[in-house]
C-alpha cells in the first residue's frame, strides 16, 4: 500500500512543493494551467448536476415504472464502468464528431468535453439511489394518499426527503470522477489549450514537456479536491447514520 | 402523463450518450466487411499488444486478489491503530486521476530518482517497462476486491472461524476451509471487476509506459495510436475487441454479485 499509493502521491504533494508555496501558486496561476483548472471545474460542477436530475430519473426509472425491458436497462447502465475510457471517447467521437452520422459536430468544443464526462459519471447517481428507493417503505407514502396527499406533495414531502443522502452522495463522486477523468477527453477535446485542455490532460502535457513541477502544482489541486470530496461523502454518510 | 415525460426524457438521453456511441464502434468495425477487421487484429503490433495487456493484467490481478483479500480481513477482523485512515485510503484511488497515477509513480521510481536509478542500478526498470505498469494497475484497481470482499466477510460473522481454531485449526486452515469457501462468491466478482478495470487502463498506463511502440503498447494505447495515426480499421477493431470483453466482464460479473450487494 505505501509502495504504490501513499509514498507516489506525497512525491507529488513533495515536487510541487520543490519551490516554495510560492513557487506552488505560480505554476498554478499559468493561464494555461489556470485555464484547464477553471474548464474542469465548472465543466465537473455542470456534468454532477446533469447526472442529479437524469440519475435520479434513471433509478426512479428503474425501480418504480413498470417500463418493459428494464432489465436490459439495469445491466446497460454499468457499461461506462466496464468500458475503457479511451474506448468510450473514441465512441462518442465516431457519433459527435466531425463525419458524426447525427449531424452533431461537438470535437474539439466545451460541448464534447461535458458530453464525454457525462458518459464515464452515468452509473453514480443511479447506483446510488436506485438501492435506497428500493427500500423505501410504501406504507407511508399509501397513508399520506389515503390521507389525501397530491402525487407532488407525497415525492417532496415523503420520497425526496429519504433519497437527498443518497442524491448528495451520488453527485459527489460523479463530481470527483469528472474532476479526474483523462482518457474519454483526449480524443474527443483535441486538447486545445485554454479552450478544451482538462487538468489531467494539461498534466499530461506538462510531464511530456518535462515540466515536473508544473504538472505535479496541478496534480496537487486535484488532489485536494478529491480528499475534499472524500472527506465531504464521510462527513454526509455519519450525518445520514445519525438521522438514521 | 408525467410518466411518459420521464420515460421519454430518459430513454433518450441514455439512447443518445450509451446506445449510439457504443452502437457505431461495431458499425465502423464492419464497415469493410469482416476481412480487414481480421487483419487488422493479426498484424505484429496488435498482437504485441494484446499480448502486453494479458501479462500486464495478469500481474495486477494476482496481486490485487492477494492484497485485496489480506486488506479486507484486516479491516473486518481486526483491530489497530490507523484502521479508519487505510479505510478511507482503500477509497483513495478511485478519486485520484488516473494521470496523477502516473506521475506519482515517475516522481517516485523514474531513472532520474534516487530511487530509480538504485533500481536500475540493480537491473531493475520500473518506468517505461512492464512493472510500472503493473504497479499503476495495482493502483487504480486497489479498491475493487476490497469492497467486494469486505462486506461478505462481515456479513458472515466469525463464529465458524473461531469454532475452527478452537478445535485446532491453525490459522491457515481455518482460511482455507472457512473463509476461503464463504468469501468465494464475492472474492470472484471483485477480481471480475479488477480484471475489466486492468484490461481497459489508459491514463495512467499513458504515463509510465512511456507509450513505446511495440515494446510497451497495451491495447488501450494501441487504439488511440492507431487512430491519430488514421489506421481507423485497427482502431475501431482493437476497441471492438475491448467492448466486447467489457460487456462480458459485465454480464459475469452481474451473476457473480453477491446478494448482499445487489439490494
Amino acid at each position: 500500500m505505501s509502495i504504490i499509493v501513499l509514498i507516489p502521491l506525497s512525491a507529488v504533494v513533495w515536487t510541487s512543493m520543490e519551490d516554495g508555496l510560492g513557487g506552488f501558486w505560480h505554476a498554478v496561476t499559468r493561464p494555461e494551467a489556470w485555464s484547464s483548472l477553471k474548464l474542469t471545474i465548472v465543466a465537473s460542477l455542470l456534468v454532477a448536476f446533469i447526472n442529479l436530475i437524469m440519475g435520479t430519473a434513471t433509478a426512479w426509472l428503474l425501480v418504480r415504472d413498470k417500463l418493459p425491458g428494464r432489465a436490459v436497462l439495469d445491466t446497460l447502465i454499468d457499461l461506462p464502468f466496464a468500458l475503457p475510457t479511451i474506448v468510450a471517447g473514441l465512441a462518442l467521437l465516431s457519433i459527435y464528431g466531425t463525419n458524426s452520422p447525427v449531424g452533431l459536430n461537438l470535437a474539439y468544443a466545451r460541448s464534447g468535453v461535458v458530453v464525454a464526462l457525462l458518459f464515464v459519471t452515468l452509473p453514480f447517481v443511479v447506483r446510488t439511489v436506485q438501492p435506497v428507493l428500493l427500500e423505501l417503505d410504501r406504507e407511508m407514502e399509501e397513508a399520506a394518499a389515503s390521507l389525501g396527499a397530491s402525487p407532488t406533495k407525497i415525492f417532496l414531502r415523503i420520497i425526496l426527503p429519504n433519497i437527498v443522502p443518497a442524491m448528495a452522495a451520488g453527485t459527489a463522486l460523479a463530481f470527483a470522477r469528472a474532476m479526474s477523468e483523462f482518457g474519454s477527453t483526449v480524443l474527443i477535446s483535441g486538447n486545445l489549450p485554454f479552450k478544451t485542455q482538462v487538468a489531467s490532460v494539461h498534466i499530461f502535457n506538462q510531464l511530456e514537456s518535462d515540466n515536473v513541477t508544473g504538472a505535479a502544482a496541478v496534480a496537487t489541486v486535484l488532489l485536494l479536491v478529491s480528499l475534499a470530496v472524500l472527506l465531504g461523502l464521510d462527513l454526509l454518510q455519519r450525518w445520514a447514520a445519525r438521522r438514521g | 402523463m408525467v410518466r411518459t415525460g420521464l420515460r421519454i426524457s430518459v430513454l433518450v438521453y441514455l439512447t443518445m450518450l450509451l446506445v449510439l456511441p457504443v452502437g457505431i464502434i461495431f458499425v465502423r468495425t464492419f464497415e469493410n466487411g469482416i476481412g480487414p477487421v481480421i487483419d487488422a487484429l493479426s498484424t505484429a503490433a496488435a498482437m504485441h499488444a494484446f499480448q502486453i495487456t494479458v501479462v500486464v493484467s495478469f500481474y495486477a490481478v494476482l496481486a490485487n486478489t492477494l492484497f485485496g483479500v489480506t486488506a479486507a480481513i484486516l479491516l473486518v477482523r481486526y483491530r489497530f491503530p490507523g484502521k479508519r485512515i487505510l479505510n478511507a485510503l482503500i477509497d483513495l484511488p478511485l478519486a485520484v486521476s488516473p494521470v496523477i497515477v502516473g506521475l506519482a509513480l515517475v516522481l517516485v521510481y523514474g531513472r532520474t530518482t534516487g530511487t530509480g536509478k538504485a533500481l536500475a542500478g540493480i537491473g531493475i526498470n520500473i518506468i517505461f517497462s512492464i512493472p510500472g505498469m503493473v504497479m499503476a494497475t495495482i493502483f487504480v484497481c486497489i479498491p475493487l476486491v476490497v469492497r467486494a470482499v469486505a462486506p461478505v466477510l462481515e456479513e458472515i460473522g466469525d463464529d465458524q472461524e473461531q469454532a475452527a481454531s478452537t478445535l485446532g485449526a491453525s490459522t491457515y486452515q481455518t482460511f482455507r476451509r472457512i473463509t476461503l469457501p464463504s468469501i468465494r462468491g464475492a472474492l470472484a466478482y471483485g477480481i471480475v471487476l479488477a480484471l475489466a478495470r486492468s484490461l481497459g487502463e489508459y491514463g495512467a498506463i499513458a504515463v509510465v509506459s512511456g507509450r513505446l511502440v511495440g515494446r510497451t503498447q497495451t491495447v488501450t494505447l494501441f487504439v488511440q495510436e492507431r487512430y491519430q495515426n488514421f489506421d481507423q480499421q485497427a482502431a475501431y477493431a482493437a476497441a471492438l475487441v475491448l467492448v466486447l470483453s467489457a460487456v462480458v466482464a459485465l454480464l459475469v460479473s452481474r451473476t457473480l454479485r453477491p446478494k448482499e450487494i445487489t439490494r
